[in-house]
């Protein structure tokens, strides 16, 4: 099963580059508030079902994946990449 | 007298040589450890040299917090014995769990290469016992993610326990924004565990240890270490 890790910096921390993105977007004339950047990261988990394989990605946030001092994350299964 | 310390070289460390030069200076006795290595019985304490362990990959001192010689240095670290994170080893050491908040990427998203101040703020710590508060000391700094980041809560064990060690400030000493180098929370340059005996700082001390290399400021806390090895071999 394919889940999508997503992370992102804690609300409240700096981030210069969202911060200059969100000025140029505007300078485009985009109505746009916070940008912030994070990163994505694909799991192929092999689990029985969808809870399974996001309770699994989730304890690798957790383990490894994302700093709680720093980041957020948020997992999503990717049903359109799930394999069969 | 001399004790063993134990460098720890991780795939992509690139400062060992530099810390065992430096600590040999000294009259100490340092030795690489490889991050395989399981034990760390000989070792007196243990040094996270700079660089960048694993590629830095996932985040700074991620992979390197599971490297089979991490179990050690805790257990080390929790024995008392001298533990010191350089730069990419400050790093890791705040992955590990072995010092609170997080190395982030400098506020101008800018790799910064220079020699910078910072000031010492407690002597509460392996690394800044045999120095004085108040003291100036200019120092190499070579990082990118070395904007010092934690939580306010974090900050106020920090502040309570005098765990912080060294501030980033001008050449006078004084606390201004530009002196804070990469933005880092509070100016923080360097902290201490609780108990002072694992202690971590951004810039480097070693590539300040001989008038050749322009600055023998960082010699007063390579000094530090090295004394507080003979204390934790003393104990009990």
């Amino acid at each position: 099963m394919r889940v999508v890790v997503s992370i992102a910096r804690k609300d409240g921390l700096s981030d210069p580059e969202g911060v200059t993105t969100a000025k140029a977007l505007r300078q485009l004339g985009y109505a746009v508030g916070d940008v912030h950047f994070g990163r994505t990261i694909i799991l192929n988990i092999d689990a029985a079902d969808e809870a399974t394989a996001r309770a699994t990605a989730t304890e690798m946030c957790t383990a490894l994946l994302a700093n709680p001092v720093i980041e957020d994350f948020s997992v999503s299964v990717d049903r359109e990449g799930a394999t069969a | 007298m001399t004790v063993t310390i134990a460098v720890v070289v991780f795939p992509g460390t690139n400062c060992e040589l530099d810390v065992v030069h430096a600590l040999d200076a000294l009259g100490a006795d340092a030795e690489l450890t490889w991050h395989g290595d399981t034990d760390l019985s000989g070792a007196a304490g243990v040094v996270l040299p700079g660089g960048f362990a694993h590629g830095d990959y996932l985040r700074v001192g991620a992979i390197a917090r599971i490297s089979p010689v991490m179990a050690e240095v805790e257990r080390l670290a929790a024995e008392g014995r001298p533990v010191l994170g350089i730069c990419n080893g400050f790093q890791v050491l705040c992955e590990a769990g072995l010092l609170p908040g997080a190395l982030v990427a400098n506020r101008d998203l800018r790799f910064i290469c220079r020699p910078i101040h910072v000031r010492v703020e407690s002597t509460a710590s392996i690394l800044t016992r045999a120095a004085t508060v108040g003291d100036v000391l200019r120092l190499p700094l070579n990082s990118y993610e070395g904007n010092y980041t934690a939580s306010g809560a974090t900050l106020d064990d920090l502040a309570a326990g005098d765990r912080v060690l060294l501030r980033y400030c001008d050449p006078a000493g004084a606390s201004t924004d530009d002196a804070n180098v990469n933005g880092s929370t509070d100016a923080i340059a360097g902290v201490a565990s609780a108990p002072g005996n694992v202690a971590g700082l951004m810039p480097h001390p070693e590539r300040a240890s001989e008038e050749i290399l322009g600055s023998t400021d960082g010699v007063v806390l390579l000094e530090s270490f090295i004394a507080s090895l003979a204390v934790a071999l003393a104990a009990p």
